[in-house]
């Protein structure tokens, strides 16, 4: 929008100053967006680096660092260019950029101190320009931003400009700050454990936050192993690959091994919340794997995953809990669950078979309605008697493991582990699927329905089965949900259940075991689930629109998402890879060569 | 050709689209061994009787039969396993699967393992660049390559009969030429092949016989000399619907 409001005023300005004044302008627009959002001055009480750091602060610097680090870039093939930039000319767009950046809050500071906007604005605050000023009063505020803007624009600049190895140093120093920062609560947990508490009270202030010794110590190191280290994880994974196959198998077996070993200590080293967190973040990786098979693998994009999980939720409440309204057969949770994953099949087959004859759009919007119709259902009058309404179904024990040890939620250790058992099998499963025959029906129908059904697919069948297989998974995070909590409610179902673990899978990268799991730790265990704090608690209140904010730039820069299948990135970059294949020879995109092999140009043949 | 009882069969066909009469009365005959082409403008019915024969249509009168059987009502699937296979317009390969496992899909309804490894080595005896291509995902590759790929894909099925979707159709004249060798050399290897085609000219340069098609009715059957010859030919190409 702001490119075509520009648009006019810009026409008499050369490309690369165009381009700053544009990204300027969206920074500035971004800046204001920022604070008037209410972020900064609610992530105030988080400190990143006691005293000079906090994370409300962060969330408005990093804007003129990253314009810095954008207007820095070298145009792409500037020997071409009439005019290209030379070094000094981009440093002082990045630091025009920074400024225009930084000066869209000194000008809010202005606007803030004159005018009272709070009433549709709720975040138009005296905090807002107390923040803004430093407490120094306003004209500090709007002379100090673009001081701030001009000079972190030029940071961000200077470090784009810098080579490779430098650039990737720095990055390793800011990320492991910013990192240690936000898992304080986690390593502090874990260090707790073993009698490092001394270098805790070091690192960590007692209000919580890096101490700044401890940031810049962390920092040196980081930077230190960072500039030893390089290339060597590179070089350690390509030696992984070119093994021969037994080798590189019993290689791979061993590090997933290791992980293994790794997650089951790792819940005795920390404590109540800490492994709260953990199953958290299992719970979402289980329903994501599900998720991932409807969708990753056979290409059926259900935006309603949640009725399954409220299903598995549902039933096993009902079989399991003695308070449950009507029928209360107070079954054992494991002899429950086999009877939730019949019913957990029912209604997948129940839901797919009239979805599944749908394509594209049409599917993905009657799969959301169905996520609702399940949820209202639960919530109904009509079913009242069977599920309580609004009420739910409270005071559910937990999992009873062979009489020798119970699992609810007033143990979250345990619950990880039942999370982790269960996960395990979901790997397993979804690893297995996608080598199978069926795994392959999958891919075909994703990738072209009719020709699939040619080969003789029966489509129909092979996307029921990935509903099927899908909503099982899904019973399984809903039966372990109601052991965890206790208590089922249908506002535990909401469509935004559904759209978080889609975005989990996305994120995370479609399609690819791996990238669902990374996808999980680091959305759900940073940002939290939809009701689930995560590592920033702070956050919470901002999930939703860092959420939609980090689909929108996955889906610009990375649609493949964090870790993507290679099949998935090939799909999505593949005018990009035949064109790179073409120039290195691999393929000839023309047959006529075929043909007219002669034709070669002469020179060709020296 | 000597065999008595054709392979594949229609028996006067009708086909509707809603109120669209697609196929009227239409009657072909293939025989094991054959070549055999079918020939029409746009619109003229030639992919439609091509879906009633593998069963993606069914015909609102008549009778498809499979070797003598009737399989008209019979799904997809059915007619795969008892060895009719489509190669489908345009190539339609898995593109961003790898070409192994565009081969296995096309052997996706059969068990025996042994037997399929063994087709598996045909298709690359046929083709051997296609052995060469095997890991890489199967829209990397040239355009004939792709094509190697999918009639490969097709024959892992272990089919009787090919039924081949306008095997000319979006190509380079290059490529077409190539095309047209391939099914040559398939055939020359004992298969059947179906060959619904526009492009008259070439298709009958290598079929033993030919049908022409005009809005749904054969009005042309005779053998690929006698088409070539024949001066409506071009007239019933001009008259069929195109618009």
């Amino acid at each position: 929008m702001s490119a075509t409001v520009l648009s006019p005023l810009l026409r008499h300005v050369s490309g690369t100053w165009r381009r700053v004044l544009r990204l300027g302008t969206l920074g500035a627009v971004g800046q204001v967006f920022i604070s008037l959002s209410g972020m900064p001055v609610r992530l105030d009480v988080r400190e990143i680096i006691v005293p000079i750091l906090s994370l409300g602060y962060l969330a408005v610097l990093a804007v003129p660092i990253v314009l810095g680090v954008l207007l820095g870039r070298r145009p792409e093939h500037q020997e071409f260019l009439e005019k290209s930039p030379n070094r000094r000319d981009l440093l002082l767009g990045a630091t025009l950029g920074g400024l225009m950046g930084g000066g869209g809050l000194s000008v809010l500071a202005l606007l803030l101190a004159r005018f009272d906007l709070r009433d549709p604005l709720i975040n138009w605050s005296p905090q807002l320009l107390e923040f803004l000023s430093f407490g120094r009063g306003v004209s500090f505020g709007f002379v100090i931003w673009l001081v701030i803007g001009g000079g972190l624009g030029l940071v961000g600049g200077t470090v784009r400009l810098a080579s490779a190895r430098t650039q990737r140093v720095i990055m390793t120093m800011a990320l492991t700050v910013v990192g240690a920062a936000i898992l304080e609560s986690l390593l502090v947990d874990l260090v707790e454990g073993v009698g490092l508490e001394a270098l805790v009270e070091w690192l960590y202030a007692p209000r919580g936050g890096l101490t700044l010794v401890g940031a810049a110590v962390l920092a040196f190191v980081s930077g230190l192993l960072s500039l030893l280290g390089q290339g060597r994880v590179k070089n350690f994974r390509e030696k992984i690959q070119t093994m021969e196959g037994p080798r590189q198998t019993r290689v791979n077996l061993m590090l997933i091994a290791a992980v293994g070993v790794a997650l089951i200590v790792l819940p005795l080293l920390v404590g109540k919340l800490t492994n709260e967190l953990l199953a958290n973040i299992g719970l979402f990786v289980l329903l994501a794997l599900g998720l991932n098979i409807v969708v990753g693998l056979a290409g059926i994009l259900d935006l309603g995953y949640v009725a399954f999980f409220a299903v598995g939720s549902y039933s096993t409440a009902v079989l399991t809990a003695a308070t449950s309204p009507r029928i209360a057969p107070e079954f054992p949770w494991f002899f429950a669950l086999i009877i939730v994953v019949f019913i957990a099949i029912l209604v997948g087959l129940f839901i797919g078979a009239p979805v599944i004859r749908m394509r594209g759009d049409y599917l993905a919007i009657v799969t959301l309605g169905f996520g609702e119709i399940i949820r209202l259902l639960f919530l109904s009058d009509w079913l009242s008697g069977w599920f309580g309404g609004s009420q739910g179904i409270t005071a559910i024990d937990g999992v009873d493991v062979f009489g020798l040890l119970t699992v609810d939620g007033t143990n979250p250790r345990r619950v990880f582990y039942l999370v982790l058992f269960f996960c395990a099998i979901a790997i397993y499963i979804s690893w297995r699927l996608e080598r199978s025959r069926l795994g392959r029906a999958w891919m075909a129908v994703r990738e072209d329905e009719p020709v699939a059904e040619a080969m003789g697919i029966n489509t129909v069948n092979v996307k029921l089965m990935a509903f099927v297989v899908g909503a099982v998974l899904g019973s399984f995070g809903g039966a372990i949900f109601v052991a965890k909590v206790g208590s089922v409610f249908p506002t535990s179902f909401l469509i935004l259940v559904s759209i978080i673990i889609l975005v989990v899978v996305i994120f995370g990268g479609m399609g690819n075991i791996f990238g669902v799991i990374a996808g999980a730790v680091v959305l759900i265990g940073v940002l939290g689930g939809p009701k689930q704090p995560g590592l920033l608690v702070e956050f919470s209140e901002f999930k939703l629109l860092i959420y939609g904010a980090l689909l929108v730039w996955m889906m610009l820069a990375r649609p493949e998402g964090l870790i993507p299948s290679a099949r998935r990135s090939r799909e999505l970059h593949q005018e990009e890879f035949l064109q790179d294949a073409w120039l290195t020879g691999q393929i000839d995109t023309d047959d006529t060569n075929d043909l007219h092999g002669g034709s070669r140009p002469p020179g060709s043949q020296a | 050709m000597t065999n008595s009882r054709p392979l594949l069969e229609m028996r006067s066909v009708n086909a509707h689209y809603g109120a669209v009469h697609a196929l009227k009365d239409v009657d072909l005959a293939i025989y094991e061994g054959e070549l055999v082409c079918l020939l029409g403008g746009n619109a003229s019915g030639k992919s439609t009787t091509l879906k009633t024969l593998l069963g993606m249509l069914i015909p609102t009168s008549g009778d498809v039969l499979l070797d003598g059987e009737v399989v008209t009502e019979r799904p997809i699937s059915y007619r795969v396993r008892k060895g009719v296979t489509m190669v489908p317009e345009n190539r339609r390969l898995f593109k961003r699967l790898s070409v192994k496992n565009n081969l296995e899909l096309g052997a996706y309804l059969r068990k025996d393992t042994a037997q399929i490894a063994a087709d598996m080595e045909r298709v690359f005896e046929l083709f051997p660049r296609v052995k060469e291509r095997l890991s890489q995902k199967a829209g990397t590759l040239s355009g004939g390559e792709q094509q190697m790929v999918a009639i490969g894909r097709a024959l892992m099925a272990g089919p009787r009969v090919l039924l081949m979707d306008e095997p000319s159709m979006g190509l380079a004249p290059a490529l077409v030429q190539q095309n047209f060798e391939l099914i040559k050399q398939i055939h020359q290897a004992g298969m059947t092949v179906f060959m619904v085609e526009q492009n008259a000219n070439m298709a009958l340069s290598i079929a033993d016989r030919g049908w022409v098609l005009q809005t749904g009715r054969v009005v042309l059957d005779d053998s690929a000399e006698n088409l070539l010859s024949h001066p409506d030919l071009r007239t019933s190409y001009l008259g069929g619907g195109d618009s």
